[in-house]
C-alpha cells in the first residue's frame, strides 16, 4: 500500500515540486519570487463589526526578524483587491493601495477605469483614505475615513504549514506527516496591508468573488 | 515707428515674463503625490496554494498574468492531469469529500478567486460552513490536504491529509488590523 502511495507521489513530483519552497503562494512564481511584489497570502473576512469586511493582503514573505527593518513597500508597486459581485470573475470593483513617502494611499472601492492586466490609479475616487506606514516595532498606526479602516506595515505572517515535512514526502523520504508538525512559518514576518471597509460598499448582501493582484508600473 | 513700438512692448512683455518666471521657481506649491502611469501585472491570488500546488512549474508565471475569468479555459486540464498525478485518492472515479471527482474539483479551483458571504460567516471550512471567505485561523493547508487525500469521507491517507499545525505562532487580536505583531 505505501509503496504504490510512494510511486503515486513520485510520478507526482513535477506538479509538485514547487511546493518544497513555497507555501500559501510565498514565491509562488519565477517571476516574482523573492521580490517586493510577490504576494503570500490573501484574506477576505467579516469584521469585529460585522457590517464589514476586512481584506487582508500580505506581501514579501519569510522576513526574518532580522530583515524586517529594512523591507519596504515599493513605490512602483500597486496592490490591488479585486471584487467581483456579479458572479463572471471580472471585477466590478478595485480598492488600491500604493505607498508614497511613508504613507500608503487607498482609493476605492470604485468601478476600475479598466478591468484586466493593467491599471491606471483611481485618484478621482471619492472614497479611500491614507495612513502611516508603520514602522518595524512601532505600535500600529490606523487611519479611518467614511467607515473604512486602514493599515500597512510589518506584522506576524499568519500563514501556518509543516512544509519541510511535505516536502520530505513529496521527495520520498517520508511516509507521512509528524505528529504533531512543526510550523514552517513560525517567527517570520510579512509586509501586510489591512482595508476594513462596510459590506455596503461593496455589494451590501449575497456573495463576492474576490481576488488581490500586484501591479507595477 | 510704430513697429518699434510694438517690438520693444514685445520685448518689454517677455522680459517682465521671464522676470516673473524666475519668481515663479522660488515659490514652492505645495504638490500631491505622483499617481500617474500604468500598472501591468505580476501575480495575482484567490484562494491558498492554487498556483503553487496545481500549476506546473513552467506556467506558474503565465498563471500570475492570466485573469480569472480566462483561467479555467487556460488551466483546468493541467490542473487536472497534476492533481491525479499527486493524489491516490482521485484514481479510478475517486471522489473528494464534496463529491467531487478530479476534473470537477479542479475546476472550482482552476478559477483562482476567493468566495466571499456578505451574509454571515466567513471560513475556508470550518466544519458547517465551505468557502465563504478565508479568516486569519483557518487551517485551510489542512481543508487542502483533506480534498486532496482525503477521499470521499477525509478518511483515506490519514498521514498525507494533515500536516498536524492546526495554528498560528501567535494570537491573532480580535480588533483591527487583526494580524499579530510582527517577530
Amino acid at each position: 500500500m505505501m509503496k504504490n502511495l510512494k510511486t503515486v507521489l513520485g510520478i507526482g513530483v513535477v506538479a509538485a515540486a514547487a511546493f518544497f519552497i513555497v507555501a500559501a503562494d510565498h514565491i509562488d512564481a519565477p517571476a516574482v519570487q523573492g521580490g517586493n511584489s510577490d504576494i503570500t497570502d490573501f484574506y477576505a473576512f467579516q469584521g469585529e463589526n460585522t457590517s464589514n469586511l476586512v481584506f487582508a493582503t500580505n506581501l514579501q514573505g519569510l522576513l526574518s526578524p532580522a530583515t524586517t527593518g529594512s523591507a519596504m513597500f515599493d513605490e512602483n508597486v500597486l496592490i490591488e483587491i479585486n471584487i467581483d459581485n456579479t458572479g463572471d470573475n471580472v471585477e466590478d470593483l478595485v480598492i488600491q493601495a500604493i505607498p508614497r513617502d511613508g504613507k500608503m494611499y487607498f482609493f476605492g472601492p470604485i468601478a476600475p477605469s479598466q478591468t484586466g492586466l493593467n491599471s491606471t490609479i483611481e485618484t478621482s475616487s471619492t472614497v479611500g483614505g491614507v495612513v502611516d506606514i508603520t514602522a518595524y516595532g512601532s505600535s500600529a498606526n490606523i487611519a479611518t475615513n467614511g467607515g473604512m479602516s486602514f493599515f500597512a506595515g510589518p506584522r506576524d505572517d499568519p500563514f501556518f504549514f509543516d512544509f519541510a515535512q511535505y516536502s520530505e514526502i513529496i521527495a520520498g523520504n517520508e511516509s507521512s506527516f509528524n505528529m504533531p508538525g512543526a510550523d514552517t512559518f513560525a517567527g517570520s514576518n510579512v509586509l501586510s496591508i489591512v482595508v476594513e471597509v462596510p459590506k455596503s460598499m461593496i455589494g451590501g448582501s449575497g456573495s463576492i468573488n474576490t481576488w488581490v493582484e500586484s501591479k507595477r508600473k | 515707428m510704430k513697429t518699434i513700438k510694438i517690438l520693444s512692448l514685445t520685448l518689454l512683455s517677455l522680459l517682465a515674463f521671464n522676470c516673473s518666471n524666475d519668481d515663479d521657481t522660488q515659490i514652492t506649491y505645495p504638490e500631491g503625490p505622483d499617481f500617474s502611469g500604468t500598472y501591468a501585472q505580476e501575480d495575482q491570488m484567490g484562494r491558498p496554494a492554487v498556483n503553487t500546488v496545481f500549476t506546473s512549474s513552467a506556467s506558474k508565471d503565465m498563471f500570475n498574468v492570466t485573469t480569472p475569468s480566462m483561467q479555467n479555459a487556460a488551466f483546468q486540464s493541467m490542473f487536472e492531469t497534476n492533481l491525479l498525478a499527486l493524489s491516490p485518492a482521485y484514481a479510478d472515479g475517486g471522489l473528494n469529500a464534496l463529491g467531487q471527482d478530479a476534473a470537477a474539483f479542479t475546476g472550482l479551483l482552476a478559477t483562482d478567486v476567493l468566495n466571499v458571504s456578505l451574509d454571515g460567516t466567513t471560513t475556508f471550512y470550518d466544519g458547517t460552513n465551505l468557502l465563504t471567505g478565508r479568516t486569519l485561523s483557518d487551517d485551510v493547508i489542512t481543508v487542502e490536504l483533506l480534498l486532496i487525500f482525503g477521499g470521499e469521507d477525509f478518511s483515506e491517507y490519514p498521514g498525507l491529509s494533515n500536516d498536524n499545525v492546526d495554528a498560528n505562532d501567535k494570537t491573532f487580536l480580535t480588533s483591527f488590523p487583526y494580524l499579530a505583531t510582527p517577530w
